[in-house]
């Protein structure tokens, strides 16, 4: 290669966080932005046979449907949905101050985005010990009153499936949120190399908008009246 | 070729011919490609060997032309063979108006049949000759499926529904029934025989029966033991809707749809009643899941055909 | 010409010890890695295939109870998909090849990708501890209620094992789509790229897009077990069928997982013994896409009998047949990139005939099962068997067989005995064809699969199919002893022994940890070879 690299290329050639098999540091912020990019249409596929499975069974049952959704706290629901959102405001705020070179104003907004997503979590406990309580458990102890009791039975096994896998993604989002708030802490990102933060907040928007789908189609079925 | 070797089942019924040729086509058609692509690797391969690791091939990149050729001739192919073989399915989907009705029942691991006069059969079915015989299929457990190797048609029996599968044979003889969906240990010891009988013998084979109850009988007592004629009664006074002249009727549901009553919609009101409600009634019958099984839903099907009028009588 | 000397410093030697190769982040290093796993399991997948062939020798079953009988074909299925053919091409090869070919030092993501390798073997430890704590009987397919409600063998621990190895194929994808997007060295456009590496394109949006169904699919089929939720259970008014619809939805496009590789595999040595560019590139490339694309849309051909409508069947009919014509495609570029060439007969040439021959009649027969008439009465027959077998074994593994064979001197530096190769490659040819053709001919005469005891008219056909599976396995046992031979006995095999076109072939052999010590640049397409006079080095 020729020696007359711009100033920033060979500052891109040489940064410490440059890893062996890239060339510049915007190759490895180019290829770790699309790699997310393409794991996160894995993780819309995987979600995928989940609606599968519940637009078939809403066709086929729509009384139960509504009946199952009835069941659920649209207020914590709906809470659950703004303090997401929420979390989601705070996350592109990360994102932006790691971008701009502000790493104490990194560590606040992820801080504050775990912290929402702690709300999220706590309340979902809530919703599910509420469930067990009433035995609205799908399997051997379910118990429901009403006349499509086996198929609001369906409902909520798609319910628990859906919100639990969406859950679980929640706890992996704030593992990945700690580690990369040490990071920023610790003062690993700048303008050159914040992809990290980027990938954390494209993986956390992602969990955002799971919920944006879930929300709607599991707890405000025929709630129109 | 090789002396008594089979290379296909007999042709055992009306659709069993038209399945075949399709498949001569197609082998002979694979013949002709196969043949085609391995000679000319072999001759090209043989021609055009290298003299020496030095020599290299012509300048050759490729042809439009050849590759327009050598897609839309596979394609005009294949289209032909699909509106081949979707023709031969319509024949194999579509059964005929006048069938003689046989009921099956899969479970791990026999089968059980049931003829409309009464008699029931397990891993044995017999049926005339020349007439088109329909068998409406379900399963007790899990996923099974009927096939008639000889009469080229098979169909899944899936537990909570009905499917079917019918034929016409057309030559006497005794032909293997097969299990054709796995279904746990027993699967390969799920056989049986399809006996096909003229005319005289199956009649006499019918009424050599035990005296048993026609499965419309057995249906009406059932319905006599299930109590359903308090609800249901003949002139449409009861809690429930009129089952006279039902079969086969187009119903208003109370959500505004219109369904057919045909047997999936009475197996399915009997075991979910709520599912599909009629319209101007009131969701009060109880589910029968768990008081009868898939033998006694059929008898009640079959007794429920039966309630016709006297202006409607066939 | 000089008896070339191996390099004296290459990724093999460069660090030893095991804590340098189970911490390694060269993607070579991690190809090897998977090489012996996929080895073991493609001798256990055919251990219990040799298994099966003993017992269907006779009608009766007479060598196994039908439950171990259940279980053998079961976990043959499971092991050889899932844990040899599904990985074998891309991660072998792919691995150690992709970053070459491209210019690249390493794929996108190394650490990501010795993740992977950890994630199939943990899965792969799932399943054989399945295996021994008494296996599985459901078939590969798990289908339902039989897998939910009545099997009462290690149904979760499979599927456990096939949802963990699902996120290395995952993540293969993942890396290999990444890299071939960002890492070309420079003047390597698009249509200059080796359709090696078009093939694991393709493959790769496959594997991203369709291994995450499967993933949720078993995922429930474990929750339907393990807490009896009832989401398939047609007495809580669920649909055993829907289950198809998710599996297929996934394992239709695996097909294509196991077979497009295999196909980068014969354009590159077809191109390298022809000693001629690829007929028709762009469009062998382009139909690497369509393979992948149009794959997502024909799953419900597998389940014409489950009743759905005679118009959706007609529509996955169709759609089947489109499937088949850029495979056509392919097959008559590669023919046609034959003519006027300069014919080289060596082993990886020989196994890519085979490849060739045996794969046409394979997609031939998936006409057969595409055409709806006939698929009723050839469905769950060996006649499906046959078919998918000549595309597999056939078709992919004569393909990882001349993969191996062709790029065999650049991974270790030495050559394998061409003679025992060629005899290697018509054993297995022969064998094949003995063991899988009868299976066209009892599956056409009715007999079901995955049956342990048959009528006794199918014995002569059955005799015949295990009389070839013993030559098979005989055939695949060859190469095993030879390759591990020529590691210490080969003859030393110098940067270019093919004098092959490709960015691989300008290293040493074994090539050094890094690849490439200066970027090539690139500025010529893929197979100039009669742009010059090659030299055998």
């Amino acid at each position: 290669m020729s020696d007359s690299a711009s100033a920033e290329a060979s500052a891109g050639r040489h940064h410490a966080a440059l890893q062996h098999q890239f060339d510049t540091m915007e190759q490895q912020q180019e290829s770790a932005t699309l790699g997310m990019w393409v794991f996160l249409v894995t993780e819309v596929m995987f979600f995928g046979g989940l609606f599968m499975a519940y637009l078939l069974y809403r066709v086929w049952y729509p009384a139960a449907w509504a009946d199952g959704s009835r069941e659920l706290d649209i207020l914590l629901g709906g809470v659950n949905t703004v303090v997401l959102i929420g979390s989601s405001l705070t996350m592109a705020l990360a994102v932006r101050a790691a971008q701009t070179g502000f790493p104490r104003a990194t560590v606040n907004w992820l801080l504050a985005t775990m912290a929402l997503g702690g709300v999220f979590l706590v309340i979902k406990v809530f919703e599910y010990a509420h469930k067990v309580e009433l035995n609205h458990v799908p399997g051997p102890n379910f118990v429901f009153e009403g006349p499509h009791a086996r198929q609001v039975e369906i409902f909520l096994s798609l319910y628990f499936a859906m919100t639990g896998l969406h859950a679980l993604h929640m706890v992996i989002g704030f593992g990945l949120l700690s580690v990369i708030a040490w990071m920023a802490y610790k003062r690993k990102f700048s303008p050159e190399w914040y992809a990290p933060v980027e990938m954390s907040g494209l993986y956390w928007h992602f969990v955002d908008i799971v919920w944006i789908f879930l929300f709607p189609l599991l707890y405000l079925v025929d709630r129109a009246h | 070729m090789w002396s008594g070797l089979p290379l296909f089942p007999e042709q055992a019924s009306t659709v069993a011919s038209q399945v075949d040729n399709l498949y001569f086509f197609l082998v002979a058609l694979t013949l002709v490609f196969s043949v085609l692509i391995a000679g000319l690797m072999v001759f090209f391969a043989v021609k055009f060997r290298a003299r020496n690791t030095a020599q290299v091939g012509a300048p050759i990149t490729g042809s439009v032309p050849l590759e327009l050729l050598w897609s839309i001739v596979p394609f005009g192919i294949s289209m032909v063979i699909f509106a081949w073989g979707a023709t031969v399915f319509f024949t194999i989907a579509r059964p005929p108006d006048e069938t003689i009705n046989i009921y099956a029942v899969g479970k791990r691991w026999m089968w059980k049949f049931q003829h409309i006069d009464g008699q029931r059969e397990i891993n044995e079915l017999h049926v005339p000759v020349g007439r088109p015989v329909k068998v409406t299929i379900t399963s007790e457990d899990v996923i099974h499926d009927l096939y008639f190797p000889a009469f080229r048609v098979k169909a899944d029996a899936i537990p909570g529904r009905y499917s079917t599968v019918w034929f016409n044979a057309t030559r006497p003889g005794e032909y293997h029934l097969f299990c054709a969906e796995y279904c746990g240990t027993q699967h390969s010891g799920m056989t049986g025989k399809v006996v096909v009988m003229e005319p005289a013998a199956y009649q006499s084979w019918l009424s050599g029966g035990v005296g048993e109850m026609s499965l419309a009988a057995r249906g009406q007592r059932t319905f006599q033991d299930l109590a359903c004629h308090t609800c249901h009664m003949e002139d449409a006074s009861g809690r429930g809707p009129s089952l006279v002249n039902l079969f086969g009727s187009q119903v208003k549901l109370a959500d505004g749809r219109v369904v057919t009553a045909d047997e999936a919609y009475l197996r399915e009101s009997t075991l979910n009643p709520q599912a599909r409600l009629v319209a101007g009634y009131q969701p009060l019958m109880p589910t029968f899941q768990g008081l009868v099984n898939e033998e006694g839903l059929m008898g009640l099907i079959e007794y429920i055909k039966s309630l016709q009028s006297a202006q409607n009588a066939r | 010409m000089t008896t070339p000397l191996l390099p004296r410093e290459h990724y093999l030697n460069i660090r030893y010890g095991i804590a340098s190769w189970l911490l390694t982040k060269d993607h070579k290093r991690i190809a090897l890695l998977y090489l012996i796993g996929i080895t073991v399991f493609f001798v256990l997948g055919g251990a219990f295939a040799v298994l099966i062939r003993l017992e269907l020798a006779t009608p009766a079953g007479d060598m196994v109870s039908a439950d171990t009988y259940n279980k053998l074909f079961t976990m043959h299925g499971v092991v050889m998909v899932f844990f040899f053919l599904i990985p074998s091409i891309p991660a072998v090869l792919g691995n150690f090849l992709v970053p070459m070919m491209i210019g690249a030092r390493d794929l996108a993501f190394p650490k990501l990708n010795l993740i992977s390798w950890y994630i199939y073997m943990l899965g792969g430890i799932f399943t054989l501890w399945a295996v021994v704590v008494g296996g599985v009987d459901t078939g590969w397919t798990f289908y339902t209620p039989y897998s939910t409600a009545a099997s009462n063998t290690n149904v979760v621990a499979t599927g456990l094992g096939v949802f963990i190895t699902g996120f290395s194929s995952i993540l293969t994808g993942l890396n290999f789509i990444v890299t071939i997007h960002r890492m070309r060295a420079p003047g390597l456009t698009w249509f200059r790229l080796p359709l090696f590496i078009w093939a694991h394109y393709a493959t790769s949006l496959i594997q991203v897009l369709g291994t995450p169904v499967i993933a949720i699919t078993v995922l429930l089929l474990a929750l339907e077990r393990t807490f009896r939720i009832g989401i398939f259970d047609p007495a809580l008014g669920g649909d055993p069928v829907l289950f198809q619809h998710l599996f297929w939805f996934y394992s239709h496009p695996a097909v294509y997982i196991m077979i497009l590789p295999s196909m980068g595999v014969v354009s590159e040595v077809v191109a390298c013994f022809s000693r001629k560019t690829v007929f028709g590139y762009s469009f062998v490339a382009f139909s690497s896409l369509a393979i992948a694309v149009f794959g997502f849309l024909v799953w419900a051909h597998h389940m014409f009998v489950a009743g759905m409508s005679v118009y959706a069947a007609m529509v996955f009919s169709f759609l089947s047949f489109a499937v088949a014509i850029p495979s056509a495609v392919k097959v008559f570029n590669w023919t046609a990139t034959l003519y006027k060439g300069a014919i080289w007969w060596q082993a990886p040439l020989l196994f890519v005939f085979g490849f060739i021959g045996l794969f046409t009649i394979g997609g031939m027969t998936g006409l057969f099962l595409a055409a709806l008439g006939l698929d009723v009465h050839v469905h769950d027959t060996y006649f499906v068997v046959a078919h998918f077998h000549y595309i597999m074994v056939g078709g992919a593994i004569m393909g990882y067989m001349a993969g191996l064979h062709f790029w065999w001197p650049k991974m270790f530096g030495r050559m394998y005995p061409e003679g025992w190769a060629k005899f290697a490659a018509l054993v297995v040819f022969v064998g094949f064809n003995l063991t899988f053709f009868p299976q066209f001919v009892v599956g056409y005469l009715g007999m079901p699969r995955r049956y342990h005891v048959y009528p006794e008219e199918f014995q002569v056909l059955n005799v015949m199919s295990s009389a070839g599976a013993s030559i098979l396995g005989v055939g695949y046992l060859i190469p095993m002893v030879y390759f591990i031979w020529s590691l210490r006995y080969g003859k030393v095999a110098g940067p270019n022994p093919w004098g092959a076109t490709g960015l691989e072939w300008t290293t040493q052999s074994p090539p050094l940890t890094e690849n490439f010590t200066v970027t090539p640049v690139v500025n010529e397409g893929a197979y100039e070879y009669s742009k010059r006079e090659t030299r055998v080095v």
